[in-house]
């Protein structure tokens, strides 16, 4: 089955490598959005020394790896999964004897491979050559950032899965969604780092499984979490990973029972 | 001319205000969208006073100068975005066969009525923000705040035009020249001063969009320029948004005419 | 009316060989076409896929530049003057839509009233005939995207005649039609053609269209006229050939005949083909009926397919 699950990443990685112009003005995007990001953070930290934890190359490095991580993590925007059920492609889908959930999770799972070298990457050296970027020493710190980067992917798909199943029940599954974007791409560090916010904003965005997307595995690059704390992390993002995949597998099923009962 | 656009936008909106639910939601939803990038600004005015010597309201008249006119320019121009779409479906032909202009068509095909959500959202920012700012109201100034407004909407449009272009060459090139309109308006809700000198130089000499906000807010809140420009280029918006309207209509001009040479 | 002269059109293409390199090659779409259509004219345009049929049509209505020749379209420049042109001119393509995709079907009519500045008098006049015509009445107030595809063709054409265009131009208006549906736009444009005067250009890949509507016939092959002139002239130059069916009282192995050939087989049933100028149907007949007893028998004339399909495999390239 990992053979299977191997293939279907392949599959996955191989799909978005296929639009190389896209990728291409991607990159574009990312590092613009970078530079813009960068300074308006350090503009901050003209006037102070530190914020939290961070140090102003701590809050440059947050940026471009955010920025990187951005496709890699894929918050917003995927409706694969939403467009079969939509189609009614679905019911030939679950009559498969693959698991619907993982056989998408798989495939997601190389498309992650591909942005992260594609379009993670370059940003990510372009703003090492112009800013002062926080780049890990430490092997351990690499181990657990790939760790904290594949669990940010799961829970990251497990979020968009879960989503994409509203398209069993509502025509406008994408309007729908709108409130759900601004929340996830806001609480999820995407443009100022969660230390920034008030102390009860904070809490909050920490509360929610978008934190655990993209903050956590820079938390771990910028070396913010220690040993116990480190992987206390890693807990909590397999935690929610293991939430919502769970919460996607039943509305799935109840997804299911609805096509059965409507007559596909 | 305008009349024909009067009716081609007559018939969108009609048909975009049957589904009253579906857009208010949207409406809403595009309003709270948007927010986030102020949101994301009061978050880092959390941690200090000022932003390269701007105080939080005087960011906040740069932020609603910005997103108001570009809410109108994205309201009147945003089909452009659909450019390589028509072309690839064989649409841009069937505009070349009416008796109209081809810029005309292609803005007139279709007015999204959400981004009013933009543009609400930007003007209570903005008249909040002037609140706090302790303007020294004059006629001068008041003329001078609408003035930059719409001319800050032509030069983002005139750079839209200009951009769009690209597609007629680089036919996947299209989420590029979403970096620089998107990317544009998110640049211009910060003080440009903030920014690295080549960035700055960029959008003073080659892509104005300091003249959008940034120069006329100076003259509004009777602020000392912290880059030290001369007075009299507080001034010069509407000249550079006919400048940068004429340099758009030209290069569009020009890519029709490569279009009817080569072919798609 | 229609008018070129050595019109030629060139597209440089870029072709990827291998991972990386990539090569410029010339493609020569129009070869140097050279025709006139007079008003009032309704001429069929014909020819393989590739042929530089639609990429003529989009020369004379101003979509593409030449990049030879010249070219006149009611006196006009289409490459300078698309704008004053395209008032004159009505364009329905086959596979692409005009109309306003969710706008319903009367609402598109009235913006293109206002597009093409048409009085509302003739404006109204026009659509109540058209409507009449093509019985577009009950689903004037549907949303475009919900008509079917004949439905949709019908509005298309009317569309295109709301103006009153001296010229229409036609890019395989009948693909995708059912039967019922293609005679009514054929109807149409015989109507349209022979009312009004309107001088129309046809391209089509349904030679039923052409046999049925086309006074004259233009083949292009490769980007250059091969044929201009009548379906009679066409057939009778390229047509020589016709066809013997007979059906024979038991099946027996193809018939071994002076001056035919035996093309196909279905039990007792041959078909035989043989040319006009070398036997005659009546001697031929005989001569099967020497072979072998005979039940049945029909003549079939050269079909315009097959005459047309030769031509093109020939590339012929005598004109008229």
């Amino acid at each position: 089955m990992l053979r299977l699950g191997f293939e279907l990443a392949r599959r996955g990685f191989g799909r978005y490598a296929a639009y190389p112009g896209a990728t291409w003005a991607g990159i574009f995007t990312n590092t613009f959005f970078g530079f813009l990001i960068a300074y308006a953070l350090l503009a901050v930290f003209d006037q102070r020394d530190s914020v939290g934890s961070y140090d102003a190359r701590d809050a440059v490095t947050y940026t471009w790896l955010a920025q990187g991580m951005l496709m890699t993590i894929y918050i917003w925007g995927w409706f694969e999964v939403a467009l079969r059920v939509r189609s009614g492609d679905v019911a030939t889908d679950l009559q498969r004897p693959l698991d619907f959930q993982l056989y998408w999770l798989a495939q997601d799972l190389g498309r992650a491979g591909y942005h992260a070298l594609f379009r993670g990457v370059p940003p990510f050296l372009v703003g090492a050559l112009v800013f002062d970027v926080l780049v890990p020493g430490d092997p351990v710190v690499w181990l657990a950032f790939t760790a904290s980067l594949v669990l940010a992917v799961v829970v990251s798909f497990a979020f968009r899965f879960l989503f994409n199943l509203a398209a069993f029940w509502l025509l406008d599954y994408r309007g729908a969604g709108v409130l759900a974007m601004v929340a996830s791409t806001f609480f999820s560090g995407q443009i100022v780092p969660l230390a920034f916010f008030p102390d009860w904003l904070e809490t909050l965005a920490w509360a929610l499984p978008f934190a655990a997307m993209v903050q956590a595995p820079i938390e771990v690059w910028l070396g913010h979490a220690q040993g116990a704390e480190l992987v206390g992390l890693l807990g909590l993002q397999a935690l929610w990973a293991v939430i919502l995949l769970g919460a996607g597998r039943a509305v799935l099923a109840a997804g299911m029972r609805k096509l059965v009962i409507q007559g596909g | 001319m305008l009349g024909i656009y009067r009716r081609l936008i007559g018939a969108r909106i009609r048909s975009q205000l049957q589904y009253r639910l579906s857009f208010w939601l949207n409406l809403i939803g595009t309003a709270l969208l948007t927010f986030l990038d102020f949101a994301a600004i009061l978050v880092l005015f959390h941690q200090v006073d000022a932003l390269g010597g701007w105080t939080v309201a005087e960011v906040g008249v740069l932020y609603g100068i910005s997103c108001v006119a570009f809410a109108l320019a994205d309201m009147i121009f945003g089909h452009l975005d659909q450019l390589p779409e028509m072309i690839r479906m064989g649409d841009f032909d069937q505009v070349l066969v009416r008796p109209l202009g081809s810029l005309l068509q292609v803005i007139s095909a279709d007015f999204a009525l959400r981004r009013l959500g933009k543009l609400i959202q930007g003007s209570i920012v903005l008249a909040v923000a002037l609140a706090h700012a302790d303007v020294a109201w004059t006629v001068g100034r008041a003329a001078m705040l609408v003035v930059a407004i719409l001319a800050a909407c032509v030069i983002f449009a005139g750079i839209w035009i200009a951009l769009s272009t690209i597609v007629f060459w680089l036919v996947d090139s299209h989420e590029a020249v979403n970096a620089f309109t998107y990317g544009g308006n998110f640049l211009t809700q910060y003080p440009v001063n903030i920014f690295g000198s080549w960035l700055r130089r960029l959008v003073i000499y080659l892509i104005p969009l300091a003249f959008t906000a940034y120069f006329p807010a100076l003259y509004v809140l009777d602020k000392a320029d912290p880059l030290g420009f001369p007075r009299a280029l507080q001034f010069l918006s509407p000249v550079v948004a006919a400048a940068t309207c004429l340099a758009g209509w030209a290069l569009w001009r020009n890519a029709v005419r490569r279009y009817r040479s080569v072919g798609s | 009316m229609i008018e070129l002269d050595g019109v030629e059109k060139t597209f440089s293409v870029r072709i990827k060989r291998g991972r990386l390199r990539r090569e410029r090659r010339e493609v020569r779409a129009v070869d140097g076409i050279s025709f006139r259509v007079e008003p009032g004219e309704l001429v069929g345009y014909v020819g393989p896929n590739g042929a530089g049929k639609s990429t003529t049509v989009k020369m004379l209505t101003g979509i593409l530049v030449p990049s030879g020749g010249r070219i006149s379209v009611a006196g006009l420049d289409p490459s300078r003057r698309r704008i004053q042109l395209a008032r004159r001119i009505g364009v329905v393509f086959g596979q692409r839509v005009q109309l306003w995709w969710d706008l319903p079907l009367r609402d598109s009519f009235e913006l293109l009233r206002h597009i093409y500045r048409v009085p509302y008098d003739r404006w109204r006049a026009n659509l109540d005939r058209f409507s009449e015509v093509l019985e577009l009445e009950p689903f004037l107030a549907t949303p475009v995207r919900q008509l079917s595809l004949g439905q949709r063709m019908r509005g298309e054409l009317t569309a295109a005649m709301l103006h009153d265009p001296e010229i229409l131009f036609l890019d395989e208006p009948t693909i995708g039609l059912d039967v019922v549906a293609k005679v009514r736009v054929r109807e149409f444009l015989a109507d349209v053609n022979r009312e009004r005067g309107v001088t129309v250009l046809l391209t089509t890949h349904d030679l039923a269209d052409i046999e049925r509507l086309c006074s004259r016939l233009l083949i292009i092959d490769h980007g250059r006229v091969i044929y201009d002139g009548t379906i009679e002239r066409l057939i009778e130059r390229y047509g020589e050939e016709r066809t013997l069916v007979v059906d024979l009282e038991e099946p027996a192995p193809p018939l071994e005949l002076d001056g035919a050939r035996v093309v196909r087989i279905e039990g007792p049933r041959q078909w035989l083909r043989f040319r006009r100028d070398e036997v005659t149907a009546a001697r031929l007949t005989a001569a099967v009926a020497e072979r072998a007893p005979l039940v049945d028998l029909t003549v079939e004339e050269p079909d315009i397919e097959d005459v047309v399909r030769r031509i093109y495999a020939e590339g012929a390239v005598t004109k008229r």
